[in-house]
């Protein structure tokens, strides 16, 4: 009996080694390029920003001094209120669009597929290409916003040159571009809602503005969720459309976001360790927000 | 009724001034690409050209190898797509319908992926790349991108949906498992694919800061590398019609795939962010 008993024993547990063996050997191809591009990268990071490295002299370990010499520097307060200045604006402006657009589509309105086309366009186009566009649309001298505006006696503005509004015109044209994917998440949240709580409301006697806040708020709060993590995150770390529209950081500085200010420190100036610091920085910073928004917003969100 | 219908007219009133300011820069590229060099700086300017020059599509490919920037930027975008499938296949059958020891505590690393920033790696992985002397090449455009913990992730989600009777019946009909996910799993699972492959290619395709950092040739660049030093070497001067005929070239592969196939595009963005 215990002879038996103890073979079972030994069969399973090969048995178990067998599955792990082969369970890790599919997970292999994938785990080998995420340790390699994600896990050893984020460690070689920190690492990196305690020292002062031109990628070609031997480094020298400084300690702490890129981090000191980054709090020193105009630069990077510059950087960090373009930024905000950034995100602040354009977050609330893509998102409040984006959801009264969702809120018009969801009225079962005729052509919903012709305009969710039109609002999705943008965001598929490569940022490159419509950036290039936009610098046309934006030319003060030719372009065919001062020209528009000329008509209900606005302008003519300088737009991308101004350094007043250099962020601006980034700022709309980015909203431009990334409308439709909130749209798009909006409106697939709004058709996933129960139209029987809708019928219930109305036979109670709740008004339009009493279904939207007592329903489609709290049935939607997942998707707003959702939306506004991804939003901050995108946000902060804008650099193409500046990179193109404005090369050089924009008149007087005016649109060097973070990501560019690692980008010169590192690819212009090659001070890998203070670039590495300063991506440190910017990553400590989106995941300390993105925790907080877990902690304070999750509590309000209404899961079914 | 009445009320219903200026309900209506208002609705369909804001979505078209709104959509109209969604079309105007495409519009406007297509028609300054089509003009001639004085006509753009005509005042007051026009949307329909006097006579289309449709010979600025051809300068353009004179002016900067595009042609050679769409060889590098679909063989890139190619590579990384089957390479994610692949991977993310073998690591999402590991990760739903198998048991073994670790698993979810390895998947929950996997899912940690998510929240890196891209920035913090970046330099790191440019040291590494110019250590492998892999700097100006394909590689160092694909290799690090083969994976994603998205596509594991919604290649997971999919393969859970489907029963596990499916695979015990191939596996007594002497089905090995290799077998069993590419005749059976892989067929059955094709919204998902589709959506990995969407994801993946669009990402590679549109991919910006890697590619502008880790490539110095203009040989070696993709689309749009190439497109934004074109635009620098234009934008100093006012060549206008050819940089919206450009960028026209640019987008329009990305475009007319929309175009066709619209409904998976959107699903597939929808089912992602109410799952991720």
């Amino acid at each position: 009996m215990q002879d038996i008993n103890a073979a079972n024993e030994t069969s399973r547990r090969r048995a178990a080694i067998k599955r792990t063996v082969v369970g890790y050997s599919f997970l292999t191809p994938a785990s080998t390029i995420m340790i390699l591009f994600i896990f050893v990268p984020v460690f070689m990071a920190f690492y990196l920003s305690l020292f002062e490295w031109d990628l070609i002299s031997p480094k020298t370990f400084v300690g702490l001094r890129n981090y000191a010499r980054i709090f020193q520097s105009t630069d990077f307060f510059i950087a960090v209120r373009n930024t905000f200045y950034f995100v602040l604006v354009q977050l609330p402006l893509d998102f409040g669009i984006s959801l009264g657009v969702a809120l018009l589509l969801n009225q079962k309105i005729r052509g919903l597929s012709f305009y969710r086309t039109v609002f999705f366009t943008p965001v598929i186009t490569s940022t490159v290409a419509v950036s290039a566009v936009w610098l046309w649309l934006y030319d003060p001298f030719d372009g065919l916003f001062n020209y528009l505006l000329e008509f209900i006696g606005l302008g003519p503005y300088g737009w991308l040159n101004d350094p007043k509004m250099a962020m601006l015109s980034v700022i709309i044209m980015s909203v431009w571009k990334g409308l439709g994917y909130n749209v798009v998440l909006f409106l697939a949240g709004l058709q996933s809602i129960d139209a029987s709580l809708y019928e219930a409301a109305s036979i109670d006697g709740a008004k339009p503005f009493q279904q939207f806040r007592y329903i489609t708020l709290p049935q939607l709060s997942p998707t707003m969720y959702f939306v506004l993590i991804m939003g901050v995150i995108n946000s902060f770390k804008v650099f193409t459309q500046i990179d193109v529209m404005t090369p050089g950081g924009g008149p007087l500085k005016s649109t060097m976001v973070i990501v560019y200010l690692i980008y010169q420190q590192a690819f212009n100036s090659f001070r890998f360790g203070e670039a590495s610091a300063l991506s440190v920085l910017l990553s400590a910073f989106i995941l300390v927000l993105t925790l907080l928004q877990r902690f304070f917003l999750e509590k309000r969100v209404h899961y079914n | 009724m009445r009320k219903s219908y200026s309900k209506q007219f208002v609705i369909h009133f804001v979505l078209i001034v709104l959509g109209a300011a969604m079309i105007l820069p495409f519009a406007w590229m297509i028609s300054t690409s089509l003009k001639g060099y004085h006509e753009i700086f005509r005042y007051p300017p026009k949307w329909i050209p006097d006579s289309p020059q449709w010979s600025n599509y051809l300068e353009v490919w004179k002016l900067a190898p595009f042609g050679r920037f769409y060889v590098n930027s679909v063989f890139v975008a190619l590579v990384t797509t089957v390479g994610q499938v692949i991977t993310g296949v073998l690591a999402a059958y590991a990760f739903s319908r198998m048991e073994f020891w670790g698993r979810d505590k390895v998947f929950m690393l996997f899912l940690a992926t998510l929240m890196v920033p891209t920035q913090v790696t970046l330099i790191p992985t440019y040291i590494v790349m110019s250590q492998m002397g892999w700097i100006d090449s394909y590689q160092a455009l694909i290799i690090p991108f083969v994976s994603t913990a998205f596509s594991v992730f919604l290649l997971r989600q999919f393969f859970l949906t489907i029963p596990k009777e499916l695979e015990e019946a191939s596996i007594m009909d002497g089905c090995s498992k290799l077998r069993f996910i590419c005749s059976v799993l892989m067929p059955l699972a094709k919204p998902a694919i589709a959506s990995v492959s969407l994801f993946g290619f669009l990402g590679s395709w549109n991919s910006y800061l890697w590619p502008l950092i880790v490539i110095n040739s203009n040989q070696m660049r993709t689309l749009p590398i190439g497109l934004r030093y074109f635009v620098s070497q234009q934008g100093g001067g006012s060549e206008w019609h050819y940089l919206m005929a450009a960028s026209l070239i640019v987008m329009l592969p990305v475009l007319i795939v929309f175009f066709a196939a619209q409904k998976q595009f959107i699903e597939g963005i929808a089912r992602s962010g109410i799952k991720g």
